[in-house]
C-alpha cells in the first residue's frame, strides 16, 4: 500500500466539502459519533439532509462565521492507497492557501459546477497547480444530477477546459462528471451516465501512476545533521544524515560535496540499524563516506558529473502571503533545503495575474496572494536546481525576520 | 527494508521518512527541544521514529512526563522500561507537586487533564525549552486538522489558530523569539491505524493495558472506566470484572476501556479496521464535554 497526496480546490458551491465528506464516508473514515455530531448539528439549524460539508468545517470560529480559514488535511485510505487531502477553502486569501496544499501534492482535484461551466476561479485553480507543477490534474465535473446528466453539458466542459490547459504545464489531465450528493462516479460508476466510459473518481485516485513523478535521475541529499555517536561501540561513525532530495545512491558510488568542492566514495548507507543497498526519494537515511571530510548541516552531497550550480543570485516565482507587500530592496531570511540565509530583493520582474496569466510588468511590487517573477542577491549561495526539475532543490521559503513568520514561498527558474 | 523495483516507499515507510526528517529538523536547528512522553501508543511510536532518527547515537534531547499522580502503573512500568533501553534524560513534571508549589490552582472544578496544562507550561517554562514534540495526530479530532507540523506558541504557551504558519513542501520554519516555543508534531499525517500497523511491523513494547485484560470497571455516561481508589462511586454503580482493553491512555479518572479480546497487535488492528467510533469520541471524557473541547484546550496550550 502507498501513499497518495492530493489537493483540493473549489468553493462550497461546487460541493467540494459534499465531495470530501463523500470520500470519507464512503471508505468508512468517518465515525459514527463524527457522523452523529453532524446531524445533530444540521438538525438543531433546520436544514432538510445531513450538510455533509459540517464534517470538514474545523474550527469553532470558522463554523460561527460559515467560512473555512486555512489549509485542513483529512485522511482516508482504500484497500490499495492511503490518501491525504489537502484540503484549501475557495474564499480569503485563496491563493496562499492553495500554493501551500499544491506544494506537497501528487495531483489537483478541482471542481466546477456543471450548471455554470469553467469560472475564472476555475481556471486560478489550474494555473496554480500548474506553476505548483503538480503533474495530475482532475477536473471533476459536479452537479451532473442537476443538469439531467446531459452529456453535451459535459463535452462542452471537456472542450472548453482542455482548450485552456494547452497553455499550462498539466502532463496528466483527467475529466470525470460526478454528483458528489448522489454519489455517481464518486465510488461506483454511474447508471445515469452510461455514455461515460472512463473510470470513478475513487477508481483513478487508486490507479493513477505516480512512480515516474519524482527525480531519480539527479543524486541530492542536502545534510540535514551529522550523526557522531561518541560511544565505545561507534567511536568512529560519522554519518550525514538527511533526506534524499534526488537520484538514486548507492554504496560505492562516487560523490561530490558542495560547497567544499571534495570528493569521495559512499561507503555505506543506514537507515537505523540496516545497511541498505540503495537510497531514493523521500527516504530519510544516513550515508557515510570513505573519507574524513568537513561535511556539515546545510551541504550537499551529489555526484561529481551531475552538481547544481552553487549561485548566490536567483531568479524565481514568488508567492507571496503576507498583508505588507514586498518590496525592491527589501532584506527577508530565506530557508532552502537545510541551508539558511538571507536574501535581498533586487528586482521584481513582473507580477503574474493567476486569472488570465496576463504579465504585469509595470508593478513594482507584490501583494498578499499575488505571484510574481522575482530576482534575489543571497548571502550564502544556494545549491539549487531548477523547480521544474525538482521541487525539494528548487523551492524555498522566505522568513520576515523580525517576526519569524513564513511570509513567501519560491520556486526557482534559474541561477543567473 | 524499503527497496521497490518501481521506487515507491510503503505508506508507513514514507510516513516514518517524514517523521524522521522532521525530528532532525528539530534537533539542527533549536537549541533545546524536549520530546513530551505519555507512555501512550502515539508517544511510543515517536520514541522509536526518534530512535532510528539518531541512531547509532542517542537521543539528543531528554523526554518530559506529565505525572498527574493518576496514571496507569502499567503506563509508567513501560515509560521506564524505554528510558533505559534508550538511554534518554527523563523529567517528569508533578501536577501534585505543582499544586503544593502554587503553580496551579486547584478549584474543584477542574479535571486533572486541565490541570497538565499549567504544570507543562510551567516545565517547559523552567526547563526553557524552545521545541516540545507531542504524539498529536491531525486525524485525531476536527480542531487538529488544521494543524502544522510545527505549531507556534507564544510567550503564555497560546495556540493562535489565523496565526499559524503557512507550512509548505518540506521546509519547516523553526523561527521563534524570546519566551516563545515551538510544539512539534513528527505524526501529523499518521492515522491511528498507521501507528498500530507500525508498533506492529516494529515489534516494539507497548503498555499491557492496550491488550485485552480483566479489569473491574464501572459504567459511567456511557463509557467504562476503572474502578479504583482514584474515584469515588456514584449512588448506582456497582463495579464488575469485564473482559477490556484500552484505545486511549490518559488518567484514570477520564480515560474509559472498550470491551475486546483484541490480545496482538494485529487483533487490536482488525477490530479498529471495523471501529465505527473515534478514539477519543469513545474513551475520553475530557473531549465530550463540548464539540469544541478540544480547541479550547488546545488554545490554552493542551498538548
Amino acid at each position: 500500500m502507498d501513499l497518495l497526496r492530493f489537493a483540493t480546490a473549489g468553493s462550497v458551491d461546487d460541493g467540494k466539502s459534499t465531495l470530501i465528506g463523500r470520500l470519507l464516508l464512503d471508505s468508512k473514515a468517518i465515525f459514527e459519533d463524527q457522523l452523529e455530531a453532524v446531524e445533530a448539528t444540521s438538525s438543531a439549524k433546520g436544514y432538510d439532509y445531513t450538510d455533509l460539508a459540517l464534517l470538514t468545517d474545523g474550527l469553532r470560529s470558522e463554523r460561527e462565521q460559515g467560512i473555512t480559514i486555512d489549509v485542513a488535511y483529512r485522511y482516508f485510505a482504500t484497500p490499495t492507497r492511503k490518501f491525504i487531502i489537502a484540503d484549501t477553502p475557495g474564499h480569503v486569501q485563496y491563493t496562499r492557501n492553495m500554493v501551500t496544499g499544491a506544494s506537497t501534492a501528487d495531483l489537483g482535484l478541482v471542481l466546477v459546477d456543471a450548471r455554470h461551466g469553467l469560472t475564472e476561479q476555475s481556471r486560478r485553480h489550474a494555473v496554480i497547480l500548474s506553476l505548483l507543477r503538480v503533474p495530475h490534474l482532475v477536473l471533476a465535473v459536479n452537479k451532473m444530477d442537476l443538469v439531467d446528466y446531459d452529456q453535451a453539458v459535459f463535452e462542452k466542459i471537456q472542450q472548453e477546459f482542455t482548450a485552456f490547459a494547452t497553455k499550462l504545464t498539466i502532463p496528466d489531465l483527467t475529466i470525470i462528471p460526478i454528483s458528489a450528493l448522489k454519489g455517481d462516479n464518486v465510488v461506483t460508476r454511474s447508471e445515469p451516465m452510461s455514455w461515460y466510459e472512463g473510470p470513478s473518481l475513487i477508481h483513478h485516485l487508486e490507479h493513477v501512476h505516480v512512480a515516474s513523478d519524482r527525480d531519480l535521475v539527479d543524486a541530492r541529499l542536502p545534510v540535514q545533521f551529522v550523526v557522531r555517536p561518541k560511544s565505545d561501540d561507534f567511536h568512529d561513525y560519522r554519518g550525514y544524515a538527511g533526506m534524499v532530495a534526488g537520484g538514486v545512491l548507492k554504496p560505492g558510488d562516487d560523490v561530490l560535496v558542495l560547497p567544499s568542492g571534495f570528493t569521495s566514495r559512499i561507503s555505506a548507507i543506514d537507515l537505523f540499524d540496516q545497511e541498505l543497498t540503495e537510497a531514493y526519494p523521500p527516504m530519510s537515511v544516513t550515508v557515510r563516506l570513505e573519507d574524513n571530510l568537513d561535511v556539515s548541516r546545510g551541504d550537499m552531497i551529489c555526484r561529481p558529473q551531475n552538481a547544481p550550480t552553487p549561485s548566490q543570485d536567483i531568479d524565481a516565482m514568488i508567492c507571496w502571503m503576507t498583508n505588507a507587500p514586498l518590496r525592491p530592496r527589501q532584506k527577508l531570511a530565506i530557508k532552502h533545503t537545510t541551508r539558511s540565509g538571507r536574501a535581498m530583493v533586487k528586482d521584481i520582474q513582473y507580477r503574474l495575474d493567476v486569472n488570465t496569466l496576463h504579465r504585469d510588468l509595470e508593478t513594482k511590487e507584490l501583494g498578499l496572494n499575488e505571484i510574481g517573477r522575482v530576482q534575489l542577491r543571497t548571502t550564502v549561495p544556494l545549491l539549487c536546481d531548477p523547480y521544474a526539475t525538482n521541487k525539494t532543490t528548487g523551492s524555498f521559503i522566505l522568513i520576515d525576520e523580525a517576526t519569524g513568520v513564513t511570509v513567501g514561498a519560491g520556486m526557482i527558474n534559474s541561477t543567473t | 527494508m524499503p527497496t521497490h523495483a518501481d521506487y515507491r516507499l510503503s505508506q508507513l515507510d514514507e510516513l516514518e521518512a517524514e517523521s524522521i526528517h522532521i525530528f532532525r529538523e528539530v534537533a539542527a536547528e533549536f537549541e533545546k527541544p524536549v520530546l513530551m512522553f505519555s507512555g501512550g501508543k502515539d508517544s511510543i511510536c515517536m520514541m522509536r521514529l526518534a530512535e532510528k532518527a539518531f541512531y547509532p547515537a542517542k537521543i539528543p534531547f531528554p523526554v518530559l512526563q506529565v505525572d498527574t499522580g493518576f496514571d496507569f502503573p502499567e503506563v509508567l512500568s513501560c515509560r521506564d522500561s524505554w528510558v533505559s533501553r534508550l538511554g534518554v534524560r527523563m523529567i517528569i513534571a508533578s501536577v501534585d507537586e505543582a499544586l503544593e508549589n502554587g503553580v496551579i490552582v486547584d478549584d474543584g472544578k477542574m479535571s486533572r487533564n486541565r490541570m497538565q496544562i499549567g504544570t507543562l507550561l510551567h516545565a517547559l517554562e523552567e526547563g526553557a525549552f524552545t521545541a516540545a514534540f507531542g504524539g498529536g495526530r491531525r486525524d485525531e479530532e476536527k480542531a487538529r486538522a488544521k494543524e502544522r507540523v510545527y505549531s507556534h506558541r507564544d510567550e503564555f504557551g497560546q495556540w493562535d489558530p489565523k496565526m499559524q504558519r503557512p507550512e509548505l513542501w518540506s521546509l519547516y520554519n523553526g523561527k521563534i523569539r524570546e519566551g516563545e516555543h515551538m510544539r512539534i508534531f513528527p505524526l501529523s499525517n499518521w492515522t491511528e491505524l498507521d501507528v498500530w500497523h507500525y508498533i506492529a511491523r516494529e515489534g516494539i513494547e507497548i503498555p499491557d493495558i492496550y491488550l485485552s485484560h480483566q479489569r473491574e470497571v464501572i459504567e459511567r455516561d456511557g463509557m467504562l472506566l476503572s474502578n479504583g481508589d482514584h474515584l469515588t462511586l456514584r449512588a448506582g454503580e456497582t463495579p464488575s470484572v469485564r473482559t477490556v482493553r484500552f484505545r486511549t491512555v490518559g488518567d484514570m479518572t477520564l480515560t474509559g476501556c472498550v470491551e475486546s479480546d483484541a490480545n496482538t497487535t494485529a487483533d487490536i488492528i482488525d477490530e479498529i479496521a471495523v471501529a465505527r467510533v473515534t478514539e477519543r469520541g469513545a474513551t475520553r471524557g475530557d473531549d465530550r464535554f463540548s464539540e469544541a473541547a478540544m480547541e479550547d484546550r488546545k488554545k490554552e496550550g493542551y498538548f
